[in-house]
């Protein structure tokens, strides 16, 4: 057990779907789940993080204290923070700071979402100085503008194929028909996804993730006091990889316009090798003191199905450009050497922006105390999440048990 | 009544095109070009232009951003298209049927940097491949009531369309 280990005692969700409630019952909901399978009261709980959501107006920007007040004003800390998809990491890595300095024994995060149908769109108003809202006044570039772009590249560089992209599709649905959590709980064949209409060329309908209502929560504690209970061999999170790019960064990222410019480095500035989602996981590598070939599973942003090919690689589960060799092998299948997106990925959730990476660790931790049922990895010992929020958002979480 | 011709943002591009149609046998508008800026302590380039600060980290400062036209051709990095319509701020006529446009990733070598744009009208994704030389053109990104908005736009070089 390292030092810098914390315990998580509880892990809940509100399941994922299009429920067209606030997303304060979701958040609400999946705490009190976390905390039942903790064995705490909220009362225990001596500090709340609240993953932003920019979605719902003021409660929505203090999501802490929203949470905190649904839950019964009790006194404890409060934090909130928002970075985009990456706010559920943001929120577990001050929550870990919180325990490794001693600040408090037991924090409660929680990330919830109600999203609108259809595209992503930025905030309203006449807001040339925002990126996010240029992006769309000036290009209409829709988020599946930009994962279309990566899977074109992907075609023209390593020779990726649609049917390839369908084939995470095929795999991840198999996976999601497993888990009680997820909104998509269906088959779905590469017949049907290539059946599918283009939404931007070359990704169709069920290449792309759709945007959910949702909650997640985590209720972590130090590893002292995870014994005091009686808990002596938790699943313990050893990793939190919040790290923002290196510049020049070179691939062209959402919501921006053009990349940075490799001109004007001077001595020693060349570009960092790889990319910035391949930085994300090698801090949480290095920080946890292991590796890809360490795992047992991971669970990726699969905004697209081309997408996870790319996290597969940016990971180090294998080299540039063999994502799609790893799928097609079956490696990253459920019965796979190191099954990728066990609880179905995005691609059976859909997007709850800010419970996404606190999902993401909930299904680590079922998986690592092997109670996850149909679609458990035998002997589960080590994980990996890996995300990336807008506007320069590395999210990482490694956890172990 | 006549629209105004006007850039859809200020200063990121030659507005040889702004206002109102040149007058038959006018001199045509000079060559049309994006525009960055340049620090001259680092000679970083940015687009779209920073005006205030420089941002390589190891810029040695004091630096003075000024004006540059970015080059006026590059490569296909990557394209898509966008078959639905774009949610607001994106300035179109929910009563007209959607028209499909292309989007174009180009790399520019001289800059070292990556830009998107829009492509010409009747570029579609299957006159493109990547590493395919485009240029950039002035061209219209729609119009509402009052106003012509100006933009950017991709097309291959010498291509038909």
């Amino acid at each position: 057990m390292s030092a810098a280990d914390i315990a998580v005692l509880g892990a809940g969700m509100h399941p994922w779907g299009k429920w067209g409630r606030s997303f304060v019952e979701y958040g609400r909901a999946a705490a009190r789940v976390a905390l039942a399978d903790a064995g705490l009261d909220w009362t225990d709980v001596q500090s709340i993080v609240g993953a932003d959501t920019v979605r719902s107006g003021y409660p929505g920007y203090v999501a802490g204290a929203t949470f905190a007040r649904a839950l019964g004003w009790q006194g404890a800390r409060v934090t909130s923070v928002y970075a985009a998809c990456a706010s559920g990491a943001q929120a577990i890595g001050a929550a870990r700071a919180q325990i490794l300095a001693g600040l408090a024994d037991v924090v409660l995060v929680v990330g919830a979402d109600a999203a609108p149908k259809g595209f992503f769109a930025p905030a309203g108003g006449e807001r040339p100085d925002d990126p996010d809202w240029l992006r769309f006044r000036v290009l209409g570039a829709t988020n599946p503008a930009y994962f279309g772009l990566y899977a074109r590249r992907r075609m023209a560089v390593h020779g990726d194929t649609p049917e390839d992209f369908a084939q995470v599709k095929v795999k991840n649905a198999a996976a999601g028909v497993l888990n009680p959590n997820a909104r998509y709980r269906k088959a779905v064949t590469a017949e049907e996804v290539a059946a599918s209409a283009v939404v931007a060329d070359p990704l169709r309908l069920l290449d792309i993730c759709a945007t959910s209502d949702g909650g997640a929560a985590l209720v972590l504690s130090s590893t002292d006091f995870a014994r005091s209970r009686g808990v002596t061999d938790p699943v313990r999170i050893r990793a939190v990889s919040t790290v923002t790019p290196t510049y020049p960064r070179t691939v062209l990222d959402l919501p921006d316009i053009a990349t940075d410019s490799t001109v004007g480095l001077g001595a020693g500035g060349e570009p960092a090798a790889g990319s910035f989602r391949a930085s994300i996981a090698r801090a949480a590598y290095e920080e946890a003191g292991l590796g890809p070939e360490d795992l047992s599973l991971a669970e990726v942003y699969d905004l697209s199905t081309a997408l996870e090919l790319e996290w597969y690689e940016d990971i180090g589960l294998c080299g540039p450009g063999e994502g799609a060799k790893l799928l097609r092998e079956g490696v990253t299948a459920l019965g796979g050497r190191v099954p990728v997106n066990t609880s179905g990925g995005l691609s059976s959730f859909g997007e709850a922006v800010p419970a996404q990476a606190i999902a993401q660790v909930c299904e680590l931790t079922w998986q690592l105390r092997g109670t996850a049922g149909a679609r458990q990895v035998p002997g589960a010992r080590a994980g990996i999440t890996a995300n990336q929020g807008l506007f320069g958002h590395g999210s990482a979480v490694v956890a172990v048990r | 009544m006549a629209r105004t011709r006007t850039p859809v943002v200020s200063g990121w591009f030659t507005e040889d095109t702004a206002g109102p149609e040149p007058a038959p046998g006018a001199a045509p508008p000079g060559p049309f070009r994006l525009l960055g800026t340049r620090c001259s302590a680092c000679t970083a380039v940015f687009f779209p232009r920073e005006d205030a600060f420089c941002r390589n980290p190891r810029c040695p400062g004091d630096g003075v951003l000024a004006e540059v036209p970015l080059s006026p051709r590059g490569r296909v990095w990557s394209y898509t298209d966008g078959r639905y319509r774009p949610p607001a701020p994106y300035v179109s006529d929910p009563g007209v049927p959607w028209e499909p446009y292309t989007l174009i990733a180009v790399e520019l070598e001289a800059e070292g940097m990556v830009v998107l744009g829009q492509a010409a009208p009747g570029v579609g994704v299957g006159d493109l491949s990547v590493g395919m030389e485009v240029e950039v053109v002035g061209g219209v990104l729609g119009e509402d009531a009052d106003t012509t908005w100006l933009t950017w736009q991709f097309k291959p070089v010498g291509g038909a369309a």
